[in-house]
């Protein structure tokens, strides 16, 4: 072996030891400050850590864009769903008087929420744009109140990391991280346009995150769970998007 | 390489031009080539990946708001994977959204880092301005126009051209460096609600999220039409040596000579 291989080698081992003792460095960094989404796994894993990193690096205080009343769409399309359950029938024939919304997970007071004591809190608005994946959009303005205040009342526990929320379709839930979970802008919405929430807009309940994709903003909120640890949900990725092949952050 | 290099030229007349040249540098720099092919693949996954969640809301709008309810700025006349987009299709093609926004983001990263340590190197390396950047008495709309008419008329590049790029090839590679990358790039993150979030005049600036939208189709055809172009230059000019040379840095003098 002459010298120049042998220092060719030596060189080229340190590279990459350095490499993956700075790649383990930064992963441990990366799980320590929440940098890291539940479907990190698989081939897509890497440009999903990327996408959410820069979302928790870059957005931690960043509000949605905030439109002018007059830039409010005059067509909010309702996008399909599936088809109602019987549950969802029942309650819509009383007028949603029945509908309740549990809380429960990592807090002191679990329980139930009517819609009324929902509207009992002060409401909040803000005319924000409803994007989804497939590229449409629209400008509304959601009235509802903010999902901090209803984790307030129910007192989050300090370990918690997310919030897991449920819709009446039991195959349509999803979760956001406690940044976001005690976002201003993030509300259980219950109207819309100045009206009742309809049913075709997720009504009478949808959790709204504007700063991310449509999907997320899931339809008939019945449950929130808190908790520090995804995997006890589904198949542990997080939501029921990565089930299904869309992934867990939809901030793009 | 070193060997025939060190072969006194009068002793070996006949093979002077060949040493000559096989001392040569590399027609395109390792760091170029790397680059080259990294981007071209996430590229065409990008494309690949794009097209299918295009599918699935064929039609482009101006402005904030744009969905099967309003009236549309122009159509593809495509079919669609959404049922509720009227296409004139009778039928629905399946959702392949899920991993196309998955492969679109993790090649979009590929293809901006790769592109950020080319340019990085391109910079400090003197490659933008030593093999690009033409000298201001060589731009010329008369230049331009002898380059163009000797490209209309299916000139082949003489060999003293595979050692550098004609005047219209360095203009076109400064302008999908330096313009349509880049604006691919901005109009693509101006549809991301959580960038918006952080840097509200990438989207205003532009006009509304559709706006963004259709920006960033015309950007991406732009770029598809440039590869198009692009390849077919590669095959008049001879496909074989350009992609030697792309691959392995070396040109055989005596094959395009």
């Amino acid at each position: 072996m002459t010298d120049l291989s042998r220092r060719k080698l030596i060189k080229t081992g340190v590279a990459a030891a350095t490499g993956i003792a700075g790649l383990g460095v930064a992963t441990g960094l990366a799980k320590n400050y929440g940098l890291i989404p539940p479907d990190c796994g698989g081939i897509w894993g890497i440009g999903e850590t990327l996408n959410y990193a820069s979302y928790r690096l870059l957005t931690n205080h960043s509000m949605a864009r905030e439109f002018a009343r007059s830039e409010i769409s005059t067509t909010p399309l309702a996008n399909e769903i599936p088809p109602l359950n019987d549950a969802f029938k029942k309650l819509q024939a009383g007028g949603f008087a029945d509908w309740r919304i549990t809380v429960d997970g990592m807090v002191d007071r679990p329980g139930m929420f009517s819609l009324e004591q929902l509207k009992s809190y002060p409401s909040r608005s803000q005319i924000t744009q409803l994007a989804c994946e497939e590229g449409w959009s629209y400008v509304a303005e959601w009235t509802g109140v903010p999902l901090s205040h209803v984790l307030e009342v129910a007192g989050i526990q300090p370990q918690a990391k997310y919030v897991v929320y449920f819709s009446i379709d039991p195959d349509w839930w999803d979760s956001i991280d406690m940044r976001d979970a005690l976002h201003p802008q993030t509300y259980l919405a219950y109207g819309m346009n100045g009206g009742d929430l309809s049913v075709g807009n997720g009504g009478p309940l949808r959790m709204r995150v504007p700063r991310q994709l449509g999907y997320k903003n899931v339809k008939f909120i019945t449950r929130l769970a808190v908790t520090d640890d995804l995997r006890k949900f589904g198949k542990g990725l997080g939501s029921a998007s990565p089930e299904g092949g869309y992934a867990w952050f939809a901030g793009v | 390489m070193a060997e025939m290099r060190s072969v006194p030229e009068e002793l070996m007349p006949g093979l002077a031009p060949l040493s000559r040249s096989t001392a040569r540098p590399s027609r395109h720099s390792a760091l170029v080539r790397t680059t080259h092919w990294i981007i071209a693949l996430s590229f065409l996954a990008l494309l690949v990946s794009g097209i299918e969640i295009l599918i699935s809301h064929p039609r482009f709008y101006w402005g904030e708001n744009g969905n099967v309810l309003t009236p549309a700025l122009f159509k593809l006349p495509i079919p669609s994977s959404r049922s509720l987009v009227p296409t004139g299709y009778g039928y629905v093609l399946p959702d392949e959204n899920g991993w196309s926004r998955y492969l679109h983001f993790q090649s979009a990263w590929l293809a901006v880092l790769t592109g950020l340590v080319y340019v990085a190197a391109g910079v400090v390396s003197g490659h933008f301005r030593k093999d690009l950047l033409p000298s201001a008495e060589e731009v010329s709309w008369r230049a331009l126009g002898r380059t163009i008419a000797s490209h209309l008329r299916f000139e082949r590049p003489s060999a003293a051209e595979a050692w550098s790029y004609n005047l219209l090839q360095r203009l076109s590679y400064l302008f999908v460096i330096f313009a349509l990358f880049p604006l691919v790039i901005w109009t693509g993150l101006a549809m991301s609600p959580a960038f918006t979030s952080a840097f509200p005049a990438s989207v205003d600036l532009l006009g509304g999220r559709q706006s963004a939208r259709t920006l960033h189709f015309f950007v991406a055809m732009s770029l598809l039409l440039f590869l198009l172009v692009h390849v077919a230059m590669v095959w008049f000019a001879g496909f074989r040596s350009r992609m030697r040379a792309m691959i392995t840095g070396r040109i055989d003098q005596l094959e395009d000579a």
